[in-house]
């Protein structure tokens, strides 16, 4: 049978650059600091759907603060911001290193995207809860969990707080607004939502935030989220960091070659930006004007925290084989610590050898810590979880036949 | 004090690799952080730090050498004003951690046992025999059946550009184009749906689970949709689909990332369900299942992709689906296994042969269909049976193996049939609670000691 039509062929969306090739971001278009206008928190979602195709930024070239997404925090909460970036580097740095070590199995590290964490952390209080994907440990950082609880955990010794059970950097703290738990992708999404419908449906103040990958935005449960935040006018913040690569696979593949993440937000009528997830100042305004909007009951916000993942996914990948070497560098937002440095030692308030003071001593610090959580144990040396441990936990009270397989181990 | 440089462990399953390439030579100073070495594993080639601070004092492994163990001293780091001279010779590498204790043994000596190893009846004598990975079996096995049917297609996540989170699917982008090779969005829900569509409309795909651990959201497409459509459809319309990918538990990968479906699966009719051991069976049984018009669900295991087998060189080898292999013959005990359970089953098989235990091994090689007439006539011979397998205990391919041989054996049956399996409890991360979570070579040679009341 002849047809009218050419025969169709199958569409494979292709990155701008593979290995060898020479990265080019020419066609990314960044508006300049300031452009965005910052609208009231109760400001109807159809009014902003412009904020979709932007890019929320506050720092300029020169290190400024420019806008009205300025914001209002002083020199020392800007101070503090960059020390929690300036620890989480080091410590991923430290926990890089101890992997190679063959000290854990496993590690992922936030290279680039210390400023998406750190400065949300900020923007929330004590309650709020996070459901985080692997990549935000900032949030931790920045609201004080103990640096030693996380490398036993990393170390899964027997100060471990998982007790042995959960893998290295899937923290989980109640008391800090950290959920984790699960490191199935996209899960935390729909569950954010359904955490803060039950806070609404409490008569409670708290809100939560969701987490997710450009990856993980093709599974159900981003969709699903957005269904039900929307539909109930859930008090959540859904974000998405878009680090341009899910391992291998460019972020063109789970959006096409068209939109941007942040507009999918619009067929659900919920508030959608960008923000320049490099950019500490603008994270840090637009976490708190959607933390505000959510917690006066305005709704859901969706963001798009656009970034670039300069590490590996994880110690298991090897990112040569799929993307150029120089594309890190040439990634046109820059690096959140130099533009926090940079904007700091601008207005005055930050000096070359106090940042290299800064280093040594956060160093030290992260050392010291890491010394003390190594004379505990490290994986498979050390002081290791109790068996006993094994056995706890599968329910809340242990049934007859885990007494038994628990006496039959020894324990 | 000067200290040693262990070969890392890159990744939890690396077992060994290559130093690829020293960046240092003896008498440079390193500090914490700086890359040293180049090392190739299985799935990547990895830059090595140092953790340490100090002087390369001596190199202990040249770069090129192939299959270095994890934690072997590689280098020796030393301080200032040491001399690598003095060193003493490099301790051996960390001990591995205690063993379970062993079972109480026989008490009198036992007279080893000669231990016969059938040929494989698939295979005709005299076939030239090539030393092959189960990863590149499986390759070869569904770039074979991709060069004979334009039809055939893979799919997943990382299966094009990265040649496959476990590299299974090395080189087949480059041979096959992306129009057969398709990276996907992340959503198995989505791309197993996708891909039962894609079956129904004349292709045949196989789809790669990245593990089949996130093939749990797929599971209503696996079951309800290519199981149930021919059944459904009144025999109209066929689902000829492969799911394949890492099953079961690998290393220090937790609770959510070890789970072995074998059980889950096997349950299912309109699915045919294999679970290979060998390198032959992954490559014989993948071609099978692609070329098969049903739904087949194939697990494999990602501790078992870097270990090679004997693999026939032919031009065709398939292995067809519910016929079980003997791997070795015995008489005294029945050890019915499949997958990786099949380390356990020899491995104490072997033990049992120098204690004069003589265990006949089966290999179930698949689940649904399920040859239970050689292990019914293995039963007959020894009358003694222990199953071994990795999943949990209630509701086991164990269990239903004993039922079939209380209905169809009883009166052969010796003693209970004892069904060893992991224990009942979400897989915990921490190595020394895994290794206890898992069966072990121990329990099973407890076990045929029971049921062989040694």
């Amino acid at each position: 049978m002849t047809s009218a039509y050419e025969p169709l062929s199958l569409n494979v969306p292709e990155p701008g650059c593979r290995p060898g090739d020479t990265p080019d971001f020419s066609d990314f278009e960044i508006p300049r600091a300031g452009d965005v206008k910052r609208p009231p928190v109760d400001v109807d979602p159809d009014a902003i759907r412009d904020m979709a195709f932007s890019i929320v930024r506050v720092l300029n070239k020169e290190g400024e603060a420019v806008g009205d997404w300025a914001g209002d925090m002083s020199a020392a909460e800007l101070r503090e911001g960059l020390r929690h970036m300036m620890v989480l580097r080091t410590f991923d740095a430290r926990m890089l290193t101890a992997q190679r070590q063959g000290k854990t199995s496993f590690y992922m590290q936030h290279l680039g995207e210390e400023a998406v964490s750190c400065a949300f952390a900020r923007a929330l209080q004590p309650g709020d809860m996070n459901f985080p994907t692997y990549r935000q440990a900032g949030l931790l950082v920045a609201s004080g969990y103990p640096m030693l609880t996380m490398m036993n955990q990393i170390y899964s010794n027997a100060e471990d707080p998982l007790h042995g059970r959960q893998l290295p950097i899937l923290y989980s703290s109640k008391e800090h607004g950290f959920f984790s738990v699960s490191g199935n992708l996209g899960t935390q999404f729909v569950q954010s939502v359904g955490w803060a419908m039950a806070s609404a449906i409490s008569g409670d103040t708290k809100i939560a935030t969701g987490w997710i990958g450009d990856g993980s935005t093709a599974e159900n449960d981003f969709h699903a989220a957005m269904v039900f935040a929307s539909t109930y006018k859930a008090p959540v913040v859904l974000n998405i960091v878009n680090n341009q690569w899910a391992i291998s696979t460019f972020q063109g593949i789970a959006r096409g070659g068209v939109g941007t993440f942040a507009a999918r937000g619009h067929g659900f009528g919920i508030a959608s930006l960008r923000v320049d997830g490099n950019d500490y100042l603008a994270v840090h305004a637009v976490a708190k004007w959607a933390a505000e909007r959510a917690r006066r009951g305005c709704g859901p916000t969706l963001i798009e925290h656009v970034t670039y993942r300069a590490g590996g996914h994880s110690t298991s990948d090897d990112p040569s084989v799929y993307r150029s070497r120089r594309e890190a560098a040439a990634w046109p937002l820059g690096d959140p610590l130099e533009r926090l440095k940079t904007h700091l030692i601008t207005i005055g308030e930050w000096s070359e050898e106090r940042h290299a003071q800064a280093e040594a001593e956060i160093l030290a610090e992260v050392t010291a810590v890491q010394k003390q959580a190594e004379a505990v144990g490290t994986l498979g040396d050390g002081k290791a979880p109790s068996p006993r441990d094994m056995f706890e936990g599968v329910y809340e009270t242990m049934p007859p036949h885990l007494v038994r397989q628990r006496q039959e181990a020894g324990y | 004090m000067a200290t040693e440089i262990l070969m890392p462990a890159l990744s939890p399953t690396m077992e060994e690799g290559t130093l690829a390439k020293w960046l240092v030579k003896e008498g440079d100073t390193v500090t914490s952080g700086d890359v040293i070495a180049e090392i190739e594993t299985d799935k990547a080639t990895m830059e090595f730090e140092a953790v340490d601070e100090g002087i390369m004092g001596k190199i202990l492994v040249a770069e090129g050498t192939e299959a270095v163990k994890v934690n072997t001293a590689i280098a020796v780091l030393i301080e200032e004003g040491e001399s690598a001279d003095d060193l003493a010779a490099p301790a051996p590498a960390a001990a591995p951690a205690a063993e379970a204790p062993a079972p109480a043994t026989a008490s009198a000596p036992a007279t080893p046992v000669e231990t016969v190893v059938p040929e494989d009846p698939e295979i005709p004598e005299g076939t030239e025999m090539r030393k092959t990975t189960v990863r590149e079996a499986l390759r070869d096995a569904m770039a074979e059946e991709m060069r004979s049917d334009d039809s055939v297609f893979l799919m997943g996540e990382e299966v094009a550009e990265y040649q496959g989170a476990y590299k299974v699917s090395q080189g087949l982008l480059d041979e096959f184009g992306a129009r057969r090779v398709i990276d996907t969005p992340i959503t198995e829900h989505g791309f197993a749906g996708l891909a039962a569509g894609a079956a129904m409309g004349g292709l045949r795909p196989v789809v790669e689970f990245m593990t089949f651990n996130f093939a749990m959201q797929a599971i209503d497409h696996i079951i309800n949709t290519a199981a149930k459509t021919r059944y459904m459809s009144g025999g109209q319309m066929t689902c000829p689909i492969v799911f394949r990918g890492p099953n079961g538990a690998a290393a220090r990968v937790g609770a959510q990332h070890s789970q072995d479906y074998a059980a889950w699966y096997a349950q299912i009719p309109g699915l045919h369900v294999a679970m290979p051991y060998s390198a032959a069976d992954a490559k014989g049984l993948m071609k099978t299942a692609i070329r098969g018009d049903n739904p087949v669900v194939f697990l494999e295991n990602e501790l078992l992709y870097g270990q090679s087998f004997d693999v026939p060189v032919m031009d065709d080898f398939t292995v067809p689906f519910g016929k079980a292999r003997i791997w070795r013959e015995g008489s005294d005990v029945t050890i019915v296994s499949f997958g990786i359970g099949m380390t356990y089953a020899l491995e104490a098989a072997d033990k049992l042969a120098e204690d004069g235990i003589s265990a006949e091994v089966i290999d179930l090689r698949t689940l649904r269909p399920l040859d239970t007439d050689t292990v019914i006539r293995s039963v007959m011979k020894t009358n003694r049976c222990v199953t071994v397998e990795e999943g949990w205990p209630v509701a086991s391919i164990g269990n239903h193996i004993s039922a079939v041989l209380m209905e169809q054996a009883f009166d052969y049956l010796d003693a209970p049939v004892l069904n060893m399996t992991g224990k009942d409890v979400p897989m915990p991360y921490a190595a020394n609670l895994e290794k206890l979570a898992l069966i072990t070579t121990e329990e099973v040679i407890a076990a045929v000691k029971a049921v062989t009341y040694r």
